[in-house]
């Protein structure tokens, strides 16, 4: 037990003590080649248990790795789009350590000399600001299999399909300071990496996997407190939950006087709860050293000019052309170049619609919307691009207005046809013809003396209801400019 | 016939004096009245044997036989051979059927090769006498109450013997010369790289190579003309092209310059030993060469460095041997752990688990740097010394082993007197010099082998080295 003195003493400093998160992120993004790292085997998803598993991703006796270049090409693409280093002679190193879905008994990684080396990401924060977060490393290596515990009476089943399917690494720097910032940079490497084409990036089918280092230290301490990494964490919501989470649980030990231990921690995202994995699990000695069936990697320039010349636009740049060729504010511009699909609608939509703004809102809003709720990727969206700038297009040349434009938007989310023919056979043409609406004006008028009055003695917000009243006697149809000039002429008299 | 070299059974077949299927009958039913004793083969491939000699005379009657067609020969039972048990001279991997050909072994198939069966080794061929072997130490044909040497001891065997033609083997600190010197064959390592390791069952993989077994250096250019060449299948074989290796076996040694180095004369060295070494040099002068002394500074560290390096790349070769996809597992384990543990416990012989422990040792934290990383720089120094040597001289010779063969059960006690067996062939392995073992001559009508060390890539001028020795002498024509 501590004395009064020492227990007023620590409440003191807790009272005044401020913490700073220090996270730091691994992250392993499954590469999209057509075959494994080191055997000729097939890597598409979904295949009968160890159906796609060879001699070598089998461990036989005496097969061998061959490294599969088009791995190392995408390793590289992703260096040069993040402005890394590239390795010029990096070295596969062997991590050992039994696991039944680890058939060789070891996996092939990289220690000491990585593909990519040292890099930066610039990462968005939703308030619109930028930070940029340092990469330590991206390193290539070899997935394990499957095991698999369910439907084997009490026994284990092992899938080999994943054996070998090639990842890419990616390790920051401790430069992350919050849950909200670890999820900005994931989000910016997922952007980047489906943009490259390296990835599917599906964090729900473990395309894209994250372990992260979470500490905390005092405000101001240059030294970084005892960090625990909590590993596997699948999807962009649960890796702000389980960093929250962590940092809380950390907090409250540290505030009691505790210490932290450093660990391997999984998330349960049913309980929203980091737990300690049982020590003899993590207490590994990988007795790392080189893999001596390959030879060091050795990449010259030219093979790096020659990935160089197939990198597309990235994010940022195509944020800062949205910018100056569409006019589009920094956010808009940020929003619709984060994934390349909807970049691409966009462009599609800004196109043939040629009205930049007016497409960004519809893909931003109601597109987007519809997206969310049926949860439909933008390729798969109900209305494709040209339909969208069908619609556009007759918002721009007043056939109708942009309310009527939303109940044509549901029409064709509904599937029933194009913005014209939805038009035409719902007879939502917009009233332009100037005699018919001072019909309608007048009537409004004659029939709200009260509120004529009102207007007339000054209360000009009053405006509004007579749009209102107008528009419904149109139907939503009449031109609200026009009405609105209308009316004010009409009133003023 | 049967007594006859590889390259004089090749010549008979061509001329028709006698057909595969004759000459396989003939070897396996020496190989069925011998074996039980000699215990030089631990598989024997009757049926598969007859089918190829069948194949392989109709294909020479039909005019479209090649230089190997229908010769009968073995693999040493570490190359994977398609349908056939692959031991590895182990419990681990006695039920082992491969579902796959090394490259080795499709190419002598290709070619036309009768497979008679598969020679005993030491286990995973750790070992300098094949006394480690699951199947029971394999004995000399000399002597058999003594050792044929290891790790390729049933090749050398069967090859004394005259129990095949010639028999592929492997080397990774000597497993080659050694038997051959203490079974009166010619050996052949050829440089690391030169021989695809596909399909071959990893000990040590940067210096596991594949060679031969054979009567002689003729008989051994034969052999490597099928076995070497670029694999797209192994990262670490040589893209270098391969030459003809019979094109320049009797190129007169005229010119040629010899390297004797001092520390291979030295103490340990059995006098009587030394003595034919002396003698088959004075031979080479006689052809032509001269001698020069040389000096391999390091080659005294070459032993302690191959005991890190070797077992640290083993520790992790045999990790998969787990129980869990092939081979054996243990009766009735309870859980995961007891798996491992009764697997590797019960499948692993006592040199294999030395080795793998000395391995994981070497490798684990704060011990990587003194071991592993130390053995790798001595590993350098090593290959140093052989290339300032060769700047001097064309090829290195001295003793392949200090003595000649021991009497069986003599060293099991005492792993390190059996690990500087290969004091004199190590120091290759690690530089990744082709190599070869040749008979020079016997003491107590043991066998005594001279070591020829060459160039990276020289495997011909090795050959031609040998071979004219082989015109002047008959010490490869004596037979147990």
């Amino acid at each position: 037990m501590p004395t009064y003195e020492q227990w007023h003493e620590r409440h003191e400093r807790d009272i005044v003590m401020e913490w700073e998160t220090v996270i730091g992120l691994e992250v392993h993004v499954q590469l999209a080649t057509a075959s494994k790292l080191f055997s000729g085997t097939s890597t598409a998803f979904g295949a009968e248990p160890n159906t796609q598993a060879s001699i070598y991703d089998l461990a036989m006796p005496g097969t061998l790795p061959v490294l599969n270049k088009e791995a190392l090409k995408m390793a590289v693409k992703f260096g040069l789009a993040i402005d890394a280093e590239i390795g010029k002679k990096s070295v596969f190193d062997r991590k050992n350590y039994f696991y039944p879905d680890l058939p060789k008994g070891y996996q092939t990684s990289q220690l000491d000399f990585p593909t990519v080396g040292k890099g930066k990401l610039v990462v968005d924060m939703e308030d619109g600001t930028q930070k940029t977060i340092g990469v330590t490393r991206a390193h290539m290596e070899e997935d394990a299999g499957k095991s698999l515990h369910e439907d084997f009476h009490n026994k284990t089943g092992i899938d080999l399909n994943r054996a070998g399917t090639p990842l890419l690494e990616i390790v920051s720097e401790p430069d992350i300071r919050s849950a909200k910032e670890a999820v900005a940079y994931l989000k910016k490497l997922h952007s980047i990496v489906c943009y490259l084409g390296i990835s599917d990036g599906d964090m729900s089918q473990g395309s894209m996997r994250c372990d992260a280092n979470v500490s905390l230290r005092p405000k101001g301490s240059q030294v970084f407190g005892t960090r625990t990494e909590i590993k596997n964490i699948n999807s962009f919501r649960f890796v702000e939950k389980a960093i929250n989470v962590e940092v809380e649980r950390q907090m409250d030990i540290l505030e009691d006087g505790g210490r932290i231990v450093q660990e391997t921690r999984l998330y349960d995202s049913d309980r929203n709860e980091t737990r300690s994995m049982r020590s003899k699990e993590v207490a590994n000695d990988y007795r790392y050293f080189p893999e001596p069936d390959l030879l060091p990697v050795v990449i010259d320039d030219a093979f790096i000019e020659a990935v160089r010349v197939t990198l597309p636009e990235l994010p940022d740049v195509k944020s800062r052309r949205f910018q100056e060729q569409y006019g589009l504010s920094d956010y808009d511009a940020m929003v619709l170049s984060a994934d390349l699909a909807t970049a691409d609608y966009f462009e599609a939509v800004a196109a043939a619609s040629s009205d930049a703004k007016l497409s960004a809102n519809w893909v931003m809003g109601d597109l987007q919307a519809v997206l969310n709720a049926s949860e439909l990727p933008i390729k798969q969206s109900p209305v494709d691009a040209k339909a969208l700038s069908g619609l556009i297009a007759r918002i721009k040349d007043n056939t109708i207005s942009s309310k009527i434009a939303k109940t044509v938007f549901e029409a064709m989310v509904a599937g029933e046809g194009d913005a014209d023919s939805i038009i035409e056979s719902q007879g939502l043409k917009q009233v332009t013809d100037t005699g018919a609406i001072e019909k309608m004006v007048d009537e409004v008028i004659a029939n709200n003396p009260a509120q004529v009055q009102q207007y007339q003695e000054g209360k000009e917000q009053v405006i509004g209801f007579f749009v209102g009243q107008v528009m419904k006697a149109s139907q939503g149809k009449a031109n609200p400019g026009q009405v609105n000039q209308l009316l004010k002429a009409k009133l003023s008299q | 016939m049967i007594d006859s070299g590889l390259a004089q059974i090749a010549r008979a077949l061509a001329d028709g004096s006698i057909s595969s299927v004759e000459l396989t009958q003939d070897y396996l039913a020496r190989i069925h009245a011998e074996n039980a004793d000699l215990n030089a083969y631990v598989t024997i491939c009757d049926d598969m044997a007859l089918a190829q000699a069948k194949a392989a005379d109709a294909q020479r009657q039909a005019g479209n036989a090649e230089g190997f067609t229908g010769i009968p020969i073995a693999h040493k039972d570490l190359f994977c051979t398609d349908g056939v048990r692959t031991s590895c001279g182990s419990r681990m991997l006695d039920n082992f059927i491969s579902p796959y050909d090394a490259t080795v072994v499709e190419r002598f198939n290709a070619a036309g090769a009768v497979t008679l069966g598969k020679t005993n080794m030491d286990e995973f061929a750790m070992g300098s006498s094949n006394e480690t072997s699951f199947y029971g130490p394999v004995k000399n044909p000399w002597d058999r109450t003594r050792v044929p040497g290891g790790s390729s001891g049933g090749s050398a065997a069967a090859v004394a013997a005259r129990l095949c033609a010639g028999a592929t083997a492997t080397d990774t600190g000597g497993s080659i010369r050694q038997p051959a010197s203490f079974s009166g064959i010619t050996g052949l390592k050829p440089t690391y790289g030169r021989v695809s390791r596909w399909g071959m069952v990893a000990f040590a993989s940067s210096l596991d190579q594949a060679g031969t077994m054979t009567q002689s250096a003729e008989d051994a250019a034969m052999m490597l003309n099928v076995m070497a060449g670029p694999d797209p299948r192994d990262s670490t074989c040589s893209d270098q092209p391969v030459e003809d290796y019979s094109a320049r076996l009797d190129k007169p040694l005229d010119g040629l310059t010899i390297g004797i180095p001092i520390q291979h004369f030295s103490e340990g060295l059995d006098s009587s030993v030394e003595q034919v070494i002396r003698d088959a040099i004075a031979e080479y002068e006689k052809l032509g060469a001269s001698v020069k002394e040389i000096s391999l500074d390091n080659s005294h560290l070459s032993v302690s460095a191959y005991y890190v390096i070797a077992p640290a790349e083993a520790s992790a070769n045999l990790s998969r041997y787990d129980g869990v996809r092939y081979g054996y597992r243990c009766d009735d384990p309870v859980d995961l752990e007891d798996m491992y543990k009764r697997t590797r416990s019960e499948g692993f012989g006592a040199e294999v688990k030395r080795r793998i422990m000395v391995g994981t040792y070497a490798l684990s934290a704060g011990y990587y740097d003194a071991y592993y990383i130390k053995a790798q720089k001595i590993r350098r120094l090593i290959k140093n010394d052989f290339q300032k040597a060769f700047e001097e001289v064309d090829v290195i010779m001295g003793p392949t082993s200090p003595h000649t063969a021991f009497p069986i059960g003599s060293k099991n006690d005492d792993p390190v007197k059996m690990y500087l067996e290969d004091i004199y062939t190590i120091a290759v392995n690690l530089a990744g010099l082709p190599g070869i073992s040749i008979p020079a001559g016997l003491v107590n009508n043991l066998p005594v082998g001279l070591q020829i060390v060459g160039r990276d890539f020289a495997e011909a001028q090795l050959l031609n080295v040998a071979h004219k020795f082989q015109q002047a002498t008959d010490w490869h024509t004596r037979k147990p």
